[in-house]
């Protein structure tokens, strides 16, 4: 085999003159490249901006303590007095119980499925599978189950804990994925070291893997629940009542929703109506945004370096 | 102001069997080994990593198990206190005791092996938590009665020479110690929970030469009062703190496949002077790993 030859034309230039550094060569390739990611963010970023100014300065003279003070109504002469209470109360009912079904459900499963189970059964390999593609249904077809199963057959009929229900089923896979996303990022070291000193697979759960995964699983879960705000889909077919004048009482009482609410009122036709429409989203905006900000909170304030 | 730490907190271990064993390959040393290793194998799947290891664990003295990578030495050093068991697939033939206890019979629990035999590992691990958490997890966790946690505490660190250094600071994280110092935490808190084994694997490897040498001169200490077996690439440092050697190789076998090997077992001294085995003296002298 003969010596591969590296001939000095090859090489950078590093000739006497010097000039080769600091001669800068445009690179085209480089700049189109970044105009076109930019391009693409100005996109994404300009079509949020524009929808926030379209909503702000529509519902501008509904932004006011009228808007979760007053009930909604039926009658375009009453309009100057109508709010969305009933459905400002009907979404915080809703988001409440949808954290408490879902969370505990959504967590120990995660826990299992990541701590627990051996995967290399096929069972629990098909398990895992499926909640990949539970994420991926629509949701309306979410609302149809609900309506058959949880509303009909269950009876528990066209009520708060129905649709509290029916959207944590929704979100579940949602949560679920991000808290294994979160055990897994814990250290297989941090797991031997525990059970090097004698500890038990629960304690070594319990005390070292979810306390490093909570910022992770609090993120991942504040972020399934404003998903599960801005649904209107599942709620539409689950019976959500689109103008009452009453707050929820209980369980079993009829509701309705702020993205429920917000397309009724889009849907007539007097401009009154759609300017309560705009207040109502930003309100609903507020307080996804609110959820948002919680999570990057809790993320930045917990989150543990390795 | 030496805190007064109940020693008599070990594990209390039947010794059934100890001393009935007097056959099988018994090295000129006196006493029984407090393990003892015959035949094992260790299977990953259906790969078989280590074949046939067959050596014994002297009561507080260092063992060294030296070798080139891949030559099985870390999985026989999990294989004496079932960490093995952690890895999805992992299997042991042949027999590992624990004073004459066969540590893989069907009613031993592993964490009750763990709480006797301890692990230190190659990168320093600390938990997430205080210092002072550190040291007292493995108390807490496996309800060790203890009449102040303080001064178990305080004594762990100072057994691993780590309290001069930390006794301002156990309120802050374990992490935010350098790694010369992390190790020697996780060998606090490893002996905090009193076990009879420590395992290390490769405790110096992630670390520098000064870090090195504390952690070498602790091993000397801790083995007044500890049996120590210790994983190592560096076989200085086997022959400067071991009093046993074992030296492991890989074999390539028929179907190309690579299987690590007990090829010597003697005392450090004969071992790095006067091996026996012709490889283990091309290893030792640099023509070989």
């Amino acid at each position: 085999m003969s010596t591969p030859t590296i001939t000095t034309d090859t090489r950078p230039d590093s000739s006497a003159s010097g000039n080769a550094l600091t001669q800068r060569r445009s690179r085209p390739g480089e700049v189109a490249f970044r105009m076109a990611m930019q391009a693409c963010l100005l996109i994404a970023f300009g079509v949020l901006a524009a929808l926030l100014t379209w909503v702000l300065v529509k519902g501008w003279n509904r932004l006011d303590s009228r808007l979760w003070t007053e009930m909604p109504t039926g009658l375009a002469s009453r309009l100057d007095t109508a709010g969305v209470q009933s459905a400002l109360v009907g979404t915080l009912w809703i988001i409440s119980l949808v954290a408490l079904i879902c969370l505990p459900i959504g967590i120990l499963s995660a826990i299992y499925l990541e701590e627990y189970a051996d995967n290399t059964r096929w069972y629990n390999r098909l398990l895992e599978l499926n909640i990949q593609n539970l994420a991926g249904v629509p949701s309306i077809i979410f609302g149809i189950l609900g309506l058959g199963i949880i509303a009909r057959a269950l009876g528990l009929g066209f009520t708060v804990i129905t649709a509290a229900i029916v959207l944590s089923l929704l979100v579940l896979p949602v949560v679920i994925i991000a808290t294994r996303e979160a055990i897994r990022a814990v250290p297989q070291s941090i797991r031997h070291a525990s059970y090097a000193l004698g500890a038990t697979k629960w304690q070594t759960v319990s005390r070292q893997v979810l306390p490093s995964a909570v910022p992770g699983i609090a993120t991942g879960s504040i972020l399934a629940l404003s998903r599960a705000i801005g649904e209107a889909a599942p709620l539409i077919v689950l019976g959500a009542v689109t103008f009452i004048t009453f707050n929820p009482d209980g369980l079993d009482s009829g509701y309705t929703a702020l993205p429920i609410q917000i397309y009724t009122f889009i849907t007539r036709s007097q401009s009154e109506y759609t300017e309560l429409a705009a207040g109502a989203i930003v309100l609903l905006l507020a307080i996804v945004l609110a959820m948002n900000s919680i999570a990057i909170f809790v993320r930045n304030r917990f989150e543990k370096r390795w | 102001m030496n805190p007064t730490t109940d020693t008599t907190n070990r594990p209390s271990v039947s010794v059934a069997g100890v001393g009935a064993q007097s056959t099988g390959a018994r090295t000129s040393e006196a006493a029984d080994p407090v393990m003892k290793l015959s035949g094992v194998s260790v299977f990953y799947g259906a790969y078989e990593a280590v074949r046939d290891t067959s050596m014994p664990i002297q009561e507080k003295q260092i063992t060294a198990m030296i070798g080139p990578s891949g030559c099985g030495k870390s999985t026989i050093l999990r294989s004496l206190n079932r960490m093995n068991d952690l890895i999805p697939g992992a299997r042991v033939s042949g027999s590992v005791t624990y004073h004459g206890q066969d540590l893989y019979a069907k009613d031993v629990d592993p964490i009750e092996v763990r709480r006797r035999i301890g692990m230190v590992f190659q990168k320093p691990n600390p938990f997430p938590k205080s210092i002072y958490d550190n040291v007292a997890y493995g108390p807490r966790v496996t309800g060790m009665q203890v009449s102040s946690m303080d001064d178990l505490v305080e004594k762990a660190l100072r057994d691993a020479a780590l309290w001069d250094e930390v006794k301002d600071k156990l309120k802050t994280s374990g992490l935010a110690l350098s790694g010369g110092q992390q190790q020697r935490l996780c060998i606090a808190r490893t002996i905090a929970v009193r076990p009879e084994i420590i395992l290390m694997d490769e405790p110096c490897s992630a670390l520098d030469p000064i870090a090195t040498a504390k952690i070498e001169d602790l091993m000397s200490e801790l083995a007044n009062d500890y049996t120590i077996v210790i994983v190592t690439h560096n076989m200085q440092q086997a022959a400067r703190v071991s009093h046993y050697t074992a030296f492991f190789t890989a074999e390539v076998d028929e179907q190309q496949e690579r299987h690590g090997r007990l090829v010597e077992f003697s005392q450090t001294g004969k071992l790095f002077t006067n091996p026996v085995d012709k490889r283990t003296e091309d290893y030792i002298t640099g023509r070989f790993g």
